[in-house]
């Protein structure tokens, strides 16, 4: 169970993009969603500890991880898939794949992992993640760094950017099979319908606050009657019933 | 003189391990060459490779047989205490064909206030169609103030379709060093450098590379990856020629630490229209969302810049 208790987020120079989130993230897989700009990844980074709130606490399982640096946080069970994967000169997919495991792994535990990105591990473990491989290449072996970690709470920035059409199916499978067999929860950030469809709940955020949030099956059908009303899903309270998500 | 039964002492036991592999149980499989404080410590031939002493000069000529296949020689040399100015001359002559490994680890080992210097002059003569690997491991060893020096310098002279590959090493300990390479290429024949340093403390490393493309539809490729820590001191200083239909690609690539400092000044001198040359150069320190990235792995900072220079010296 992660929680958020008022979090604000300030940047140095003014202006904020978090204005005061307080949201339980209890359940298997939980989507957080809203439009451009309205604060989702910076959200998903102060939960990784990449950024540090100004204000407002974190918890994770009841236990303030606030003042935890990234590293600090990732030995406690957070993993986190960067929504622009990080390129090494040197360090292959195996190289990342094992820090992320913490041990080496065997060839099958490296097709398993691969596999369910839609790479085939042959090909590609020994391969340096650097700039030579393609933005979708990059997209999904960053995802599978963070399948490797087996974490408590693994949270991913818009996984379906840059991934073609046939390898998302596989992923959506992906994030299925792992709420259904692993102990871990899933912080997913996306506008596909299709992972909005597997939520258990969904979280709308919009100008740095949480629009609404709830269980998918009263949260999705009014964000998809939004979008033939207005394109925004932000506005869509007026059109509906405002969830309110107190924590 | 043939062969000679191996003496050597502990210093080079110990610098045989790390530079070229050596294992204490079965020694070196194959033919070698093992020269300590400027003397033989041992050596050996195969039925296709011969090392002989030169007689105008100290070194070996290193001979391997024309259609040589899948064979490796070790030619290690060591100097194991201070107030030793080892200059040694090396000629390799690559048969026809031939298809072999050349392991020449290089230690220097200081352990008073007198400096200890390696400088090894190599020449490499590839026939038509040979095909060398050389791979070089160079450290510095001892606690002693004396300069740690090693200064190599390599002339390779490639004919038709031949194909040298240079994979070379240096990670620390090393005090000083000039290392000065050279090639010449004729018709079709290809160099592969591969290149990785690292300095730290008040090293200074500097390496010089000049490649003639003269045939044509030859081609190089230099790539040099280096990590300055420390105070130290690198120059990466590369000419590619191009003077005939060829191609020519030299990479230089640095990571700084510190104070460390790191002068690149690639050149490209291209004498034929279809003489295709390529550089690039990136220096700086290690980027903030390579850090970041091992952090969330689990790694602290300090073990996540580890992680990143192992992998970029790899």
């Amino acid at each position: 169970m992660l929680e958020l208790q008022n979090l604000v987020w300030e940047l140095p120079g003014g202006g904020s993009i978090i204005n005061g989130v307080s949201c339980k993230l209890g359940s298997r897989l939980t989507v957080i969603t809203g439009p451009n700009g309205g604060g989702k990844t910076s959200l998903a980074k102060l939960i990784a500890g990449v950024e540090k709130p100004t204000s407002g606490r974190i918890l994770l399982d009841g236990e303030d991880i606030t003042d935890l640096d990234i590293t600090g946080r990732a030995r406690l069970g957070v993993a986190y898939a960067f929504q622009q994967p990080v390129r090494f000169k040197g360090l292959t997919v195996r190289d990342l794949l094992e820090l992320a495991a913490g041990k080496k792994l065997t060839a099958d535990e490296q097709c398993g992992l691969l596999a369910k990105v839609g790479l085939c591990a042959e090909e590609y473990i020994d391969r340096e993640m650097s700039a030579a491989l393609s933005g979708g290449e990059a997209k999904r072996i960053e995802i599978a760094t963070v399948l490797a970690r087996g974490a408590k709470l693994s949270v991913f920035d818009e996984p379906e950017a840059g991934i073609d059409l046939w390898s998302f199916a596989r992923l959506v499978e992906t994030f299925e099979d792992i709420r259904s067999n692993t102990s871990g929860s899933l912080v997913i950030i996306s506008h596909q319908e299709r992972i909005l469809s597997i939520a258990d709940e969904i979280v709308v955020v919009a100008d740095g606050k949480v629009r609404t949030a709830g269980p998918r099956e009263e949260i999705l059908p009014r964000l998809l009657k939004g979008e033939f009303t207005a394109r925004c899903p932000a506005a869509f309270d007026v059109h509906g019933k405002a969830g309110e998500c107190n924590g | 003189m043939a062969e000679m039964k191996d003496s050597f002492n502990e210093v080079t036991a110990e610098m045989l391990k790390v530079i070229s592999d050596y294992d204490s149980v079965t020694g070196f499989q194959g033919a070698y060459n093992i020269r300590q404080d400027s003397m033989c410590a041992g050596r050996k031939n195969s039925e296709n490779i011969t090392i002989e002493s030169k007689t105008d000069k100290p070194g070996i000529n290193i001979r391997v047989k024309p259609g040589t296949k899948g064979e490796t020689v070790y030619i290690p040399a060591c100097v194991t205490h201070s107030d030793v100015d080892d200059l040694v001359y090396n000629d390799f002559f690559i048969g026809e064909g031939a298809d072999v490994t050349i392991v020449a680890g290089c230690g220097v080992h200081s352990d008073g206030s007198e400096t200890a210097r390696h400088n090894g002059i190599h020449r490499f003569f590839l026939e038509k169609g040979a095909k060398v690997l050389y791979k070089e491991k160079h450290i510095g060893t001892g606690k002693g103030t004396g300069l740690r020096k090693i200064d190599p310098v390599t002339d390779a002279y490639l004919k038709g379709d031949s194909y040298l590959e240079m994979d070379t090493v240096q990670l620390r300990g090393v005090d000083r060093t000039t290392r000065s390479t050279s090639a010449v290429l004729d018709k079709g024949a290809k160099i592969v450098v591969r290149e990785r340093i690292m300095t730290d403390g008040d090293e200074d490393a500097v390496t010089k590379f000049k490649v003639e493309l003269n045939g044509e539809d030859c081609g190089a490729d230099v790539v040099s990856r280096s990590v300055a820590r420390g105070n130290s001191h690198q120059a990466f200083y590369s000419v590619i020629e191009g003077n005939a239909r060829c191609t020519g690609h030299s990479a230089c690539d640095a990571i700084l630490a510190d104070n460390g400092r790191v002068d690149a000044q690639p050149a490209l001198n291209a004498a034929n229209v279809d003489a295709a040359l390529i550089h690039e150069a990136a220096i700086g320190k290690i980027a903030g969302d390579q850090i970041m990235k091992l952090c969330s792995l689990g790694l602290t900072r300090e073990e996540a810049e580890e992680k990143i220079i192992e992998g970029f010296l790899k």
